[in-house]
């Protein structure tokens, strides 16, 4: 369950994915209704249950808790622990006028537009761009340097950018001959977005090398006899081809970086709370002051503003299957 | 909210050129001017072929350039994982090691280090077994029958569980292990990221089913066969790629994890490896490099090895929904 791991990449493509395109000799309808193998309404929920069971117990139930708990005072110790109060919008009121709230909440928009919107998208996509007629060692080479960044746990990850930045003996300050900089004390946010760039681009990599094997070659060379540049080529040939899977790929990592726990290990949300994004502001008031209740109003603020995200995206992409049908 | 989207086959449609296809190309910039005469147009042409020329000198020492950088940037925080761990006395910078095996023999007597991979494939196996288990069933059922609301609950539980993924729901899982007394308890574990993975899991496997041909199950049936049967001796085997997908996919996701475990479980000889590298220390309250990067080293090689299987055998590639 964190944000990027591998092949998340395909239950997120899913949700987009197909945009049923009728064709010859695919399966009739969506697979509905041919009961083929006799199961029967019934007998099918019962195969349904087990999973629906955890899904609804761990799932679902902790989301409407979540919901319940930001009306209480609710604390992991002391007298409001035992007797939990119903506190109506307190909780949100104070949320809404803390300092600390609205700093956490500026990081987190700053972390998602720079490390996921900006940061891996492009590079994911001028990688997959530039590797797009290649094949080869070197091809294979840079995949797999990308993709070993994702794949690899973030616990050993986040140590081996600690390694890399470390003030005294880190590669970096060997390599760029700053000793004494303390990358992760002087530019925190710096740090973490660049950091988050590395771990996760190879979703976007992927998915777009994906993409772009949906553009006509003959197209690009069409634009390209024509006298287009690598700019025109991509805004008018590329760009109109592939404006789907932009939108997904930026669904996706928008919300998972928006989820990501991971700079937490690398910076605690520190130094001054300057890397204090969302999920970490929510760890920190639950667990490490235990303030259970309002920590789960943070919680909520945060989901709605997922849901916020999510139906922007979503918004966009109905518009754009309406404009095209 | 609109349902998900129909599937489509695993073929790519292909490049079927149609009109909306060609129209785009247009747009190419033509050089506008006066109509243009013969001379004029030669010139033009040689001009055209000039700048195309040195544009791919440049565009050639840009990929170069690029290139570089990417596999600079992108190797130099791996550097350290394939020197230090061999190194007898390992600093944070990656440098040349004086080439020893004593850190793996530091970690073997280590009394939490390898209880931790054990740990850790409890953890992910259960979950593993567990997702593919329940989302195949589960899969199987929604793909061949019409439950009601069936697309909408779909798209609902995998909104969700990209939203709710531990840590805005933080709060209350804690609290429901607690009642459910499964603090402490590897069980917990690995029924809270089962419930967490499975929606997706579905969503892919129900993409998998729907594209599988109905009538071996038709065939079956007429011969007698009950729909367990069916699912054991039919199912399984036509989509087992799907399940290995899955398999592989829950079991890197649990592997990495380090919310839920660090959040549900208390005594440390339950810790799996990625909650365990937080308390590598020696006696000054240093963290010990030696046995943090050798013990990454070992943690890491089950992922890559999984990962080169499944790209070996699958291609690591988009497949299913993704193409259109």
């Amino acid at each position: 369950m964190p944000a990027t791991s591998p092949t998340d990449s395909d239950s997120g493509t899913s949700v987009n994915g197909s945009k049923g395109r009728p064709l010859a000799g695919a399966p009739a309808g969506r697979g509905g209704g041919s009961d083929a193998a006799g199961l029967g309404r019934r007998r099918a929920a019962g195969f349904v249950a087990p999973a629906m069971l955890l899904i609804i117990a761990f799932l679902l139930f902790p989301a409407l808790w979540t919901v319940y708990l930001g009306l209480t005072d609710y604390q992991l110790t002391g007298f409001a622990a035992a007797n939990p109060q119903v506190v109506g919008l307190d909780n949100y009121d104070r949320a809404l006028s803390d300092d600390r709230f609205s700093n956490s909440l500026v990081l987190t928009l700053q972390f998602v537009l720079g490390s996921a919107v900006l940061g891996q998208a492009v590079l994911g996509f001028a990688i997959a761009w530039l590797m797009r007629n290649r094949v080869g060692a070197l091809r294979r080479t840079v995949e797999a340097l990308v993709l070993l960044a994702w794949i690899l746990p973030s616990s050993v990850i986040t140590f081996l950018w600690i390694a890399l930045l470390d003030r005294d003996g880190g590669t970096l300050n060997a390599l760029l001959n700053t000793p004494g900089t303390a990358w992760l004390l002087e530019y925190p946010m710096a740090s973490i977005i660049v950091f988050n760039i590395w771990k996760g681009a190879a979703f976007s990599m992927m998915l777009y090398a994906a993409a772009l094997g949906n553009v006509p070659p003959s197209h690009l060379e069409t634009a390209r006899l024509a006298g287009a540049g690598t700019f025109q080529q991509l805004r008018d040939v590329v760009f109109p081809r592939i404006k789907g899977h932009v939108l997904t790929n930026l669904l996706l990592i928008s919300l998972w970086t928006f989820n990501d726990f991971t700079p937490f290990l690398l910076t605690a949300g520190g130094p001054e709370n300057r890397t204090e994004i969302m999920p970490v502001f929510i760890y920190r008031i639950a667990l490490e002051s235990g303030e259970l209740g309002f920590g789960a109003a943070i919680s909520v603020l945060m989901l709605l503003i997922n849901l916020v995200i999510a139906l922007v995206y979503m918004r966009l992409l109905r518009q754009r299957k309406e404009a095209s049908a | 909210m609109t349902p998900p989207p129909a599937h489509s086959p695993d073929h790519a449609p292909g490049a079927v050129p149609t009109a909306s296809d060609a129209a785009p190309v247009a747009v190419a910039a033509a050089p506008a001017g006066p109509p243009p005469d013969a001379e004029h147009r030669r010139r033009e042409a040689q001009r055209a072929a000039g700048r195309a020329g040195a544009r791919k000198a440049v565009a050639g020492i840009g990929f170069y350039t690029f290139v570089s950088l990417v596999l600079a940037f992108f190797s130099l925080p791996l550097l350290w994982l394939a020197v230090a761990p061999f190194d007898a006395n390992p600093g944070l910078s990656a440098s040349l090691p004086e080439f020893t095996l004593q850190n793996f023999r530091v970690l073997w007597d280590n009394p939490y280090a390898m209880r931790s991979l054990g740990n850790s494939v409890i953890l992910a196996g259960g979950t593993g077994l567990l997702v593919v288990a329940f989302a195949a069933l589960a899969a199987y059922a929604l793909s061949r029958v019409r439950l009601p609301g069936r697309d909408m609950l779909l798209y609902v539980l995998l909104l969700l569980s990209s939203i709710v993924t531990g840590t805005a729901a933080m709060v209350p899982l804690f609290n429901l292990a607690t009642e459910l007394r499964l603090i402490d308890s590897q069980l917990g574990v690995i029924l809270v990221l089962s419930g967490g993975l499975l929606p997706s899991a579905i969503f892919i496997l129900k993409d998998f089913m729907d594209g599988t041909p109905r009538s071996y199950e038709e065939s079956a049936r007429v011969f007698g066969a009950s729909p367990f049967q069916i699912m054991r001796d039919i199912v399984v085997p036509v989509v087992r790629p799907g399940l290995a997908t899955i398999g592989v996919w829950s079991v890197a996701q649990v592997w990495g994890n380090f919310l839920i475990p660090f959040l549900l479980l208390r005594s440390p000889d339950q810790y799996p490896a990625a909650v365990v590298m937080y308390t590598f220390y020696t006696e000054g309250g240093q963290a010990n490099l030696a046995l943090i990067s050798t013990f990454s080293l070992l943690y890491s090689v089950p992922v890559i090895l999984m990962f080169l299987f499944v790209s070996s055998r699958y291609g690591f590639r988009f497949h299913g929904g993704i193409k259109r």
